[in-house]
């Protein structure tokens, strides 16, 4: 692959993770400001995800769209910002997004199960 | 033809139109759209690592929670919730921007996502307080 068609394909997966993230973003906001009114606790925060096959599938996406969507953003940074040549951050980018997807999943997977 | 820049006027008129740039509200829209990008993205796993607690139980994520009950956390919180409402905003108008017909630079969704940020600080501020 061209490395224009390889910007090309990053641009639209970024894009395409952007537009599935804004509607988790704002389902995530609500759930925010609705879940801290009176303080948080563990028990409070378990007995609402523990067993919800629901929310393991929302979270599940939520995370894999970041893991896809955040990495990307870095590695335009990374080129623009501090010089880094496309191979390097595009590498750096790979080994984020996998690891953002390990720890996040591990996250869900941590207050569902 | 133009006439040839010279070596010595070059670096006068980079600087000139950096400025007229940097004066437009479409980069400032450019800046915060990146700058809470990155301060999203350093929190990112801070949070995931923070809700994997509750692999060692409920008492393992309430002593994370107990520990991260102080006012520079919940400020902390407080403005990580408004960047991601401002970032939510500024990726929609750059969303709006490439997929929509175009209609210039959409200075009203810059507008848009001033107002999310302040509305989701004083919706997110109230909750706390709440």
């Amino acid at each position: 692959m061209s490395s224009v068609a390889a910007q090309a394909r990053l641009w639209y997966w970024q894009r395409i993770s952007a537009m599935v993230l804004a509607l988790f973003v704002v389902v995530h906001l609500a759930t925010i400001a609705w879940a801290v009114r009176g303080g948080l606790s563990g028990a409070e925060i378990l007995a609402r995800t523990q067993g919800s096959w629901l929310l393991a599938a929302f979270y599940g996406a939520f995370v894999i769209a970041c893991a896809v969507h955040v990495p990307i953003g870095l590695a335009r940074i990374a080129e623009e910002w501090l010089g880094w040549s496309g191979r390097l951050a595009n590498a750096v980018a790979a080994a984020l997004a996998l690891a953002l997807a390990v720890l996040g999943l591990r996250a869900v997977y941590a207050v569902i199960a | 033809m133009n006439a040839p820049t010279t070596a010595a006027s070059r670096p006068a008129a980079v600087r000139h139109n950096d400025y007229r740039a940097r004066r437009h509200a479409a980069w400032w829209a450019f800046l915060a759209h990146r700058l809470s990008g990155v301060a999203l993205a350093a929190f990112l796993p801070l949070h995931f690592w923070a809700l994997g607690h509750a692999l060692r139980g409920e008492a393992a994520l309430d002593g994370f929670l107990r520990f991260a009950d102080q006012p520079l956390f919940r400020f902390a919180e407080w403005g990580l919730v408004v960047l991601l409402a401002i970032h939510l905003t500024g990726g929609l108008r750059l969303l709006v921007i490439e997929f929509l017909p175009w209609s210039g630079l959409r200075k009203n969704w810059i507008s848009a996502t001033a107002g999310l940020g302040i509305a989701g600080g004083i919706a997110f501020a109230l909750a706390l307080i709440g």
